[in-house]
């Protein structure tokens, strides 16, 4: 487990984000007397995506990853557990991956959030993106937005040398295929394209797997 | 014409996927979409006697709250049919609770938030009645289900088991368990309805478009040209998609009732009881064997669950048939009906777990014989098909077996448990054999020229990440002499024409065959000067007598090397080999990712994989996925997957196999007999979690 400061923030706001999914009304009923005919009151919200600003109003139960998905049309981010289990959801947050179940969207607001949609730039596609397909980093497809958002900001956590489980906490950390397992765990794939996804990251680090028999 | 088929291509659909255009079932939208949010019993077996929805109708954004006391009337639930997912499936059909976590309610609101807030105000109170639950006490009630899936009987008896038995010189005797495990695909079940005109249309996970639109169509008593079922995007099937569940008729329902579209999504939790799972099983595995390692008797009987509420039996035995030689042999399939949610196929529904069971015993005889259990595999290799008496289409077991061992280096596997470490871990290899049954199903396919060098494909077929739309693709260019870029393959519509769909590793055959066809006939029309503009031609491919006159099964051999930390019992993969023969593989990139997953499957079923019941219950305690484990990265280092060249000319027009299910089968029984070899731990009641691995750690350093 990492300790950026990043890892505490998600936590704190994953913790929040169950509690208000328990109390939701409650909450609501004390904060926004106001509710129309069609539901509780919205909140505003200012959410930029992609590098494009959005001005929304949302239930304040929204979560971030409802947003993107249904009151922004980024459908690429997938809801596979809504409750920060399978990663299918890995957004990024001011260039750190996140679970977009775990955050309300309110939550956001001044945030710059990088998508599945937004890392191919001008329809060329982003290494990691390219690296996937040759290496058929996938089956289904589901998990795949996720193990890619994934993967990216995975590679800037080793970049800026944030420790791991299984890492030499004295030195800075590698992109080594075990390194990339660990980190990636949060990423669950039933197809199970494991082998095919860690050499897909790996290539795009200038570095192949070995072969088991 | 230029080999297209059989080329290791990129999936045609990749860039879409790794892009996030690729659109699944509840990624869709509509104008004026209201949202549905299921809620289900607490009980697993008795009757609802109240349902208090007042406060969640009060709920400003409420549209709608159907329960059984207002949903509308369906056709009723069919107990038998020939095409057991085409079946109605009537949702809140009455106040009588089969299972736990049945749907007892819908609320569809405005948005989703207010969906889910109202559906768990909505207060159920039940009468409860008794119910079984554990199959362990309900082997009393155990019946046969008389016949396997493919229609062969559930016992079968060759030459006199019992009396081989007593005479053989060496005997196993064991049994093993194996838990109810769940699909869990990444993506949920979920459902958009939608009505114009009185025509519904529905888009959905699916693995069977065609069983489906007949599914709903039923139940909703509608013609069928009033319903088109859509699945262009599947996350994940495994089985788990065969069926039509509750997100698919109570979102139809309630978009008909309130004049509106409609989505309804099981939530994680939700699946594990709202849809099926893959039954536990007991299994009592008998070899008799010469002191040689000949073997003159061979048993397997298995006990598995299935729902009162809809009967499945687990083809648990049915392929030890084929697997080894042996004069007598005897095999038998029962099941008992209990109170628990509906079991249905999951990845490779039998060999997966039969495997299990009858790979690790061969290993034990192997122990006792004093033999190296590779060595006893080829000893018992048979000549033709040691049931059935007829000849093998392809059998290439030994060569996967010898090719494995070379490649992995099976020679360095030390025989007594034990002897090779690894600083604090003690290290062990294991092997066992792949076997799965090969099928070819009735299809149709479509090819339309939209011009001289554009063709378009078009089936009911679906990609459940299996690489459908790629090797369709594939097979229209080399047959139609195109490139592949100028083929669009069009999937998952139930107006286009009929395909078995995915299931049972038959889909890529099936379909291929269909498609080669109607290319084949395509191609002789262009010959005979018809202009390609707009030409469109069906095919189609009926399995014929070559499944009797021939035993058709794919096959392979697994090796796999654990690691065991000595002080806590845990288990790792340290690295896993499959070779494989499966006919005349159509893209060696996307069989080599089927049977590679397989293999992992196999590694989740070994090691991980449990769906614990609560026996007060009749529930599943482990509803989510950091309760149910499946494989993650860190648990899966190198796994290799090897496939050998072959063409099996009594398959079909192709010649390939299925690969899909291919690679679990056998691939948990290497990885439990790893376990064996690297510390002495015989673990017989699966998944094999450190607890069990302990005792003989212990007994090692007592």
């Amino acid at each position: 487990m990492t300790s950026s400061p990043h890892t505490i923030t998600r936590r704190v706001l994953g913790i929040a984000s169950v509690v208000t999914a328990m109390f939701g009304r409650e909450l609501q009923a004390q904060s926004m007397p106001s509710s129309s005919r069609n539901g509780p009151a919205k909140s505003d919200v200012r959410l930029t995506v992609n590098g494009q600003t959005h001005d929304l109003a949302l239930d304040p139960r929204t979560s971030l990853l409802d947003a993107l998905r249904d009151h922004l049309g980024l459908a690429g981010t997938k809801k596979g557990c809504d409750h920060g289990q399978c990663g299918a959801c890995t957004v990024l947050v001011n260039g750190v991956r996140l679970n977009a179940c775990l955050s309300l969207a309110v939550a956001r607001e001044g945030d710059s959030i990088v998508t599945i949609e937004g890392l191919a730039a001008d329809g060329k596609l982003h290494p990691l993106q390219e690296a996937f397909v040759k290496h058929d980093g996938f089956q289904c497809g589901y998990c795949t937005p996720g193990q890619i958002c994934s993967a990216v900001g995975m590679l800037d956590e080793i970049q800026r040398g944030v420790p791991s489980a299984v890492g030499d906490l004295a030195a800075a950390p590698q992109a080594s295929s075990v390194e990339i397992r660990e980190r990636m765990s949060g990423n669950i794939c039933r197809c199970s394209a494991y082998p095919n996804i860690v050499a897909a990251i790996m290539e795009t680090q200038g570095k192949t797997e070995g072969r088991a028999g | 014409m230029a080999q297209v088929i059989g080329q290791a291509i990129d999936r045609i659909d990749g860039r879409a996927k790794v892009t996030g255009a690729a659109a699944y079932a509840a990624d869709n939208r509509a104008e004026r979409m209201a949202f549905g949010s299921i809620v289900t019993a607490t009980i697993a077996c008795g009757h609802v006697t109240s349902i208090d929805a007042n406060a969640a109708r009060r709920m400003p954004g409420v549209l709608l709250v159907m329960t059984h006391g207002n949903a509308p009337k369906q056709a009723p639930f069919q107990a038998k049919a020939d095409d057991r997912h085409a079946r109605p499936k009537p949702q809140l059909a009455s106040d009588k609770v089969e299972y736990f976590g049945q749907p007892v309610a819908l609320v569809v609101a405005e948005t989703a938030e207010t969906a889910r807030a109202a559906a768990s105000a909505i207060v159920v109170t039940y009468e409860k009645a008794e119910g079984a639950f554990v199959l362990e006490s309900a082997s009393g009630a155990a019946y046969n289900p008389g016949k396997g899936p493919t229609g062969a009987p559930s016992d079968s008896k060759l030459g006199d088991f019992d009396k081989a038995f007593a005479d053989a010189s060496v005997k196993i005797d064991a049994i093993y368990k194996t838990p109810y495990q769940a699909h869990a695909m990444m993506e949920p079940h979920a459902s958009l309805a939608s009505w114009q005109d009185g025509k519904l249309t529905v888009t959905s996970s699916l693995q069977l478009v065609e069983s489906a639109h007949k599914s709903i169509a039923d139940t909703l008593k509608l013609e069928p040209d009033k319903v088109e079922v859509i699945s262009e995007y599947v996350g994940g099937g495994f089985g788990g998609k065969l069926p039509v569940f509750g997100d698919a008729i109570l979102a139809a329902l309630a978009a008909r009732e309130l004049n509106r579209p409609v989505r309804v999504a099981l939530t994680r939790q939700q699946m594990f009881h709202v849809t099926t799972h893959r039954p536990a099983s007991i299994q009592r595995v008998r070899l008799g064997a010469e002191r040689d390692g000949t073997l003159s008797a061979i048993a397997h009987q298995s006990l598995a669950q299935s729902a009162r509420a809809d009967e499945f039996a687990e083809p648990i035995v049915f392929s030890t048939r084929s697997l080894y030689a042996a004069p007598n042999r005897m095999t038998s399939q029962r099941i008992a009906a209990l109170d628990l949610p509906v079991a249905d196929s999951m990845r490779a529904p039998g060999e997966a777990i039969g495997l299990l069971a009858v790979e690790q015993a061969m290993d034990e005889l192997a122990v006792r014989l004093d033999m190296d259990p590779l060595e006893l595999r080829l000893r018992n290799e048979p000549k033709e098909d040691p049931e059935k008496k007829v000849p093998f289409s392809t059998r290439a077991l030994v060569p996967c077996l010898q090719e494995g061992a070379r490649r992995f280096g099976w020679d360095k596997r030390q025989a007594r448990p034990g002897q090779v470490r690894d600083g604090n871990w003690l290290l062990g290899m294991g092997v066992a054999a792949a076997i799965r049954g090969n099928f070819l199903r009735e299809a149709e396919a479509r090819v339309t020229m939209e011009s001289e060098r554009h063709a378009v494909v078009e089936m009911d077929m679906t990609d459940i990440g299996t690489g459908s739309y790629t090797v369709f693709a594939q097979i229209a260019a080399e047959l139609l002499d195109l490139p592949v870029e100028n083929i669009k393959v069009k999937l998952g519509h139930s107006s286009y024409p009929d395909t078995p769909g995915s299931g049972g590793s038959f889909g890529a055959s099936s379909c291929g065959a269909a498609l080669h066809d109607a290319c084949t006939k395509l191609k002789a029309k262009l010959a005979k000067g018809e202009g390609a503009q707009g030409l469109s031609v069906t095919g189609s491919v009926k399995p014929g007598d070559d499944y009797k006159r021939y035993s058709q099964y794919a096959y392979g051999a697994h090796f796999a090397e654990v690691g065991i930390e000595q002080t806590t019992g845990e288990v790792r993969l340290r690295r896993m080999l499959g070779v494989f023969a499966a006919g005349r593989i159509l893209n060696p990139k996307t069989a080599h990712s089927q049977l590679i997953g397989g293999m992992i499957w196999g590694l989740g079923s070994a090691l991980h994989e449990d769906a614990v019941l609560d026996p007060r219950l009749g529930a599943f305690v482990t509803q989510d996925l950091v309760h149910y484990h499946v494989p993650v990265h860190a648990d899966v280092p190198q796994v290799e997957a090897v496939l050998l060249d072959e063409f099996d000319a009594h398959a079909n027009v192709l010649g390939s196999k299925g690969v899909g299910e291919l690679g679990i089968c056998g691939a948990g029984a290497a990885v439990a007999n790893a376990v064996y070899n690297a510390c002495g731990a015989r673990v017989r009641d699966y998944p094999i979690t450190l607890d069990k691995v302990l005792p003989a750690l212990t007994r090692r350093q007592g």
